[in-house]
């Protein structure tokens, strides 16, 4: 099986997509000629012309609305927005118009726009390169989102959020671009070849969207996760020598509630961890979710690890990164509780 | 599938195609910048400040130059600098020159974590502080490290905040060169892109309020004119008529995109300004004596209540967009060499050598002395701490001015660190 990265597994959808599909386009700053700032969309404009992978004025509402108006009119455009932190100036068109289009039209209209979008710490890249705002979004009646943790996932969910007929929010890990960082960054970084989801099929695949996966499986506790933070949560139940149940979300909306009921009801204890702040967090939704579910079987409160409710810090990363250590003392706790 | 012609195409066959705008030279190729419109030296004149939008729209299309070729001054701009003030401003942009160069080793050694230099654009931010006054409030953008060095900041502030040490500005919440100065009247820089344009407009509308002279200047670059800040800040200061000066450092490139894909392939971006009714200039941004006399005018039309300018300043960024940058990838290596309007520095040394103010000795002598004070500035920097070696911080500054006061749940959360930091 042939080893990629986040980085080509994702360009290896775009080009699979672009050649399958005549309606797919790609738009985006610095994504044509240059191949994207993180090169993502290295080579595509070359191989499938200046037409198709098209760079774009630095004006994310613009890109927005321009990939509605191509949706619209009948392509089915991937639009990269260069980080999350600067998907703002394109919030009212996603929310107010992407999100809400199918509706307000009784059907009538929708545009099938894929939002890609770099998130997360790690790289020193202080409170404008740095953010989560994937529960901005997943607030937002109409969008799917989806968060993958490896390149084989980023692969098969990119595909299908490009096949979907709604707007998907697609969110990239940037820190897992590289290699399956687990939160400890005294360590040497680990490249994809080390990591089973650095396998990645050549061809066309598609994952479902709507649909969590087990990553690990145990009896002591549930751990509910994401991106970046599967990563944490498998480094750190192996150093404790826990049994975890660790399900990555992938898809934040919709949701896989019943992957995530049935481990609950198995386990009693459940952990939510994210690397976004908590206040209003889409941990928030999960927590609610458990709680709603699976009430009775559940033999302590549910707790969250989440990102400090401050801003990024350029110089205190790793204080604010929820790593290792915070996640080692909530699994301690919560398996003391009574 | 080979990339075509489509302009060409477009034109042939006599229905819509996609225009994509391309870059005169890629890597490889001969640089060509035909492209730039040029006024000759001297040769457009100077209105009064009071003249009307209409009767000066063509000034948004010409390009205001002083130095010629051969290092003369000429024609009305010409604004008549004393020597100190020549000597004073060379001083400046040298010292951001070569301040910016000390910086970008800093980083290739590890030392800071990211830079981003003014190289090819000093006499932008250096003139126009020099031209304003010290109560004039300055919006910049992230290339505008001029201004600090020109306000009279000490190095020694902006590197701590590179180092995002103890001694840093931002308490290490910014990456660095997101410097800001109050006492100095400067505004914090930051990663977004346009959206100080229509809040130094907001600053502006302030002072007119509460019945000041001073005005707001901003910065941003030729891409950032996509934005749609640009539109709001150039609307609401028509509209309120306010005291702002609101400026487009046009140098060609933003980040791997050239200035053709923020709509500049048409019509000059000074050209956007006179359609919502503002006062637009064009100037070389390379000619330190243009940029002083274009700025003096807007700032004394702003302040004598005859409303905002736009003033799109040609210039060339000489260097790569960031630290993280490589542009090599996307244009070619020696295009700064064919830049028509050559290097700021050179060009002031030139004029004011052949004025008899200065020469290659002072020049001399001045580079060793800046040499000297930035590498001793440097290491007072260090003293405050380093990325890696003390003092650092107090870890628990993370969670100080979220807000004014700190609610309950931060006082939890930083409590919560303390006790995991304890346990180290």
């Amino acid at each position: 099986m042939p080893q990629m990265n986040m980085i080509q597994a994702l360009n290896s959808a775009m080009d699979i997509m672009l050649t399958r599909d005549p309606s797919v386009v790609v738009i985006g700053e610095d994504v044509g000629y240059f191949g994207g700032v993180f090169r993502t969309t290295d080579g595509l404009q070359r191989k499938h012309g200046e037409h198709r992978v098209i760079d774009a004025p630095i004006a994310e509402g613009g890109i927005i609305g321009a990939a509605i108006g191509m949706g619209v009119n009948g392509l089915r455009p991937i639009a990269e927005i260069q980080f999350a932190d600067y998907i703002y100036p394109g919030f009212d068109q996603i929310a107010s118009q992407l999100a809400k289009l199918r509706y307000r039209t009784g059907g009538d209209f929708f545009a099938p726009v894929t939002v890609r979008t770099p998130c997360g710490g790690g790289i020193r890249g202080g409170q404008t390169h740095s953010q989560s705002p994937e529960g901005l979004f997943t607030h937002v009646a109409g969008l799917k989102v989806v968060m993958p943790s490896t390149p084989y996932d980023a692969k098969g969910l990119l595909i299908s959020a490009v096949e979907d007929d709604d707007p998907v929010i697609f969110f990239e890990p940037k820190r897992l671009y590289n290699g399956p960082f687990d939160g400890d960054h005294d360590k040497p970084a680990v490249p994809w070849s080390t990591h089973p989801g650095g396998e990645v099929p050549e061809d066309y695949y598609s994952l479902p969207i709507g649909r969590a996966e087990v990553v690990s499986a145990g009896d002591d506790l549930t751990i509910l996760c994401y991106g970046t933070m599967v990563h944490v949560a498998q480094a750190s139940a192996a150093r404790l020598g826990v049994a975890a149940d660790i399900i990555d979300i992938r898809t934040l909306l919709p949701l896989d509630v019943a992957t995530l009921k049935q481990s609950v009801e198995k386990t009693g204890r459940c952990l939510v961890l994210h690397e976004a702040t908590r206040f209003s967090g889409y941990g928030a939704e999960l927590v609610a979710t458990i709680v709603e579910e699976c009430f009775y079987a559940l033999e302590a409160p549910v707790r969250r690890v989440c990102g400090w409710d401050t801003p990024y810090p350029h110089a205190f990363e790793w204080e604010y990164f929820p790593g290792q250590k915070r996640v080692m003392v909530a699994i301690e706790n919560l398996l003391e509780e009574e | 599938m080979q990339v075509s012609c489509t302009t060409c195409e477009g034109a042939m066959s006599n229905k819509p195609t996609l225009h994509i705008p391309h870059p005169p030279a890629r890597p490889g190729d001969k640089p060509d910048f035909s492209y730039v419109a040029l006024s000759d030296p001297g040769a457009v004149d100077r209105p009064e400040v009071n003249t009307s939008v209409r009767a000066m729209a063509y000034l948004s299309e010409e390009l205001i130059r002083v130095m010629d070729d051969d290092g003369n001054a000429v024609g009305p701009w010409h604004p008549h600098l004393d020597e100190r003030d020549l000597q004073i401003g060379l001083r400046h942009m040298l010292l951001t020159r070569l301040f910016d160069a000390y910086m970008v080793r800093m980083q290739r050694q590890g030392k800071i974590s990211f830079y981003m230099q003014s190289l090819g654009e000093e006499a932008i931010s250096v003139a126009q502080s020099m031209a304003l006054r010290p109560t004039d409030m300055l919006f910049p953008s992230y290339r505008c490290q001029g201004l600090q060095v020109a306000r009279g900041r000490s190095l020694v502030d902006l590197m701590c905040q590179c180092l995002s040490n103890t001694n840093d500005m931002c308490k290490g919440r910014q990456m660095p060169v997101m410097y800001h100065w109050a006492r100095g009247k400067i505004f914090s820089v930051t990663g977004n892109l346009t959206v100080q344009f229509p809040q130094a407009v907001g600053w502006a509308m302030a002072a007119a309020i509460k019945g000041e002279d001073n005005i707001a200047v901003a910065w941003i670059g030729d891409g950032s004119t996509a934005e749609a800040d640009f539109h709001h800040a150039l609307t609401f200061a028509a509209v309120y008529q306010a005291p702002v000066m609101l400026n487009v450092v046009n140098n060609q490139w933003a980040i791997s995109t050239f200035q053709g894909f923020a709509g500049g392939e048409r019509r000059s971006f000074a050209s956007r300004g006179p359609g919502y009714g503002i006062a637009s200039l064009r100037v070389d941004g390379n000619d330190f004596l243009a940029v002083h006399a274009v700025t003096e005018w807007a700032a004394e039309r702003a302040r004598r209540g005859h409303g905002p300018c736009l003033i799109e300043h040609v210039t060339y960024r000489a260097g790569a967009h960031s630290t993280s940058d490589d542009p090599s990838r996307y244009r070619p290596r020696d295009e700064y060499a064919s830049w028509p309007l050559g290097d700021p520095i050179t060009r002031m040394k030139q004029f004011m050598q052949k004025s008899g103010c200065w020469s290659d000795d002072q020049h001399e002598k001045l580079t060793a002395e800046l040499t000297q004070h930035i590498s001793e500035s440097w290491q007072d920097a260090e003293s405050y701490g380093t990325m890696t070696t003390g003092p650092f911080l107090d870890r628990s500054e993370l969670f100080e001015d979220v807000y004014r006061d700190m609610p309950a749940h931060l006082i939890e959360q930083r409590d919560e660190l303390r006790r995991l930091i304890g346990e180290d």
